[in-house]
């Protein structure tokens, strides 16, 4: 969040609201998991995420702008697919990382309808899944990232947001489907 | 037989619709997919359908951009469309409405929520 503002149009903690609703509701409807979210995190510039795995981006656009993500290990990933699509899959495949995929557009999608209450209209990139070992995401601006862990049985998942007000202070091309700048580092 | 064409950049989503709409009491044919609103017109210039299930937030042709395409056309102009999205927003529905959608479900849905709408419209 960016502490200059004086008076901010959301706090971490409807983000963190947010967050918990949005993935609680996806889980259980459309995976019928049921997760059980952490205490909130914050990361400096960098998201958190697992050693080795699967990261999810979702670029926000509007008068605020930003990034979600959902970082999990490729197990969990597999799980996740195969809850979400009746299949079982024990590989990373590229239809466990659709599924991935799709899973964090819902998720940060309700997350994105829950804050435009107070922050107004914000555009949603098209999803980026990114699978492998040993990597770092980072916002391209320098911003903290809000991150809420959730868990289920053994396994973990991260969703975190990264948000603040549009530098310009203008509102940027709401183009439904835009793809956004993101810094990986492997 | 009710020939159905699913409109989605996620090919999960396209799996899960097919799976529910097998699911209802509704003789369904041929389901067609699309990628994007787009790819969707090329299939209805050559597979005339009955419904159409799209997304919105979708590259190269949004789902909204699709609707007005289908409701502008004199031979798609009755054909329903149900917007299937995360877009849950008042201010979107209420856009999608207006240009003519027949009926919306936010994601996450169950299959409940798709055979409830398919149910109301045959």
């Amino acid at each position: 969040m960016n502490d200059t503002n004086t008076e901010l149009a959301i706090t971490p903690a409807d983000i963190v609201a947010a967050i918990k609703s949005a993935t609680v509701e996806v889980f259980a409807t459309m995976l019928n998991m049921q997760l059980e979210a952490g205490p909130m995190l914050t990361e400096k510039s960098v998201a958190a995420a697992p050693a080795s795995g699967v990261v999810s981006l979702v670029g926000l656009a509007g008068s605020w702008a930003g990034t979600g993500s959902i970082a999990c290990t490729g197990a969990f990933a597999c799980k996740m697919a195969s809850s979400f699509l009746l299949a079982e899959y024990d590989a990373m495949n590229d239809d466990v990382l659709d599924a991935v995929g799709e899973i964090s557009n819902m998720i940060v999608g309700n997350v994105k309808t829950i804050l435009e209450e107070k922050v107004g209209q914000m555009g949603l990139s098209t999803p980026t899944v990114i699978f492998g070992r040993n990597f770092q995401t980072r916002s391209s601006r320098n911003h903290e990232w809000i991150v809420v862990p959730f868990r289920m049985s053994d396994e973990h998942m991260f969703v975190q947001l990264s948000l603040a007000p549009n530098r310009d202070g203008e509102r940027s091309t709401l183009r439904a489907g835009f793809q956004m700048p993101q810094v990986i580092n492997f | 037989m009710l020939d159905i064409l699913i409109v989605d950049d996620s090919a999960a989503i396209r799996k899960i619709l097919q799976r529910v709409l097998r699911q209802t009491d509704i003789p369904i044919g041929n389901v067609f997919e699309a990628g994007d609103g787009k790819e969707a017109l090329e299939t209805l210039k050559t597979q005339p359908v009955g419904l159409i299930l799209s997304d919105i937030n979708m590259p190269n042709m949004s789902g909204l951009e699709l609707l007005s395409a289908v409701k502008a056309n004199e031979a798609w102009k009755n054909l329903p469309v149900v917007m299937v999205s995360t877009e849950g927003s008042q201010a979107k529905v209420l856009e999608a409405v207006e240009l003519g959608a027949a009926g919306y479900v936010r994601k996450p849905f169950n299959a409940d929520q798709i055979k409830e709408k398919l149910a109301a419209l045959f």
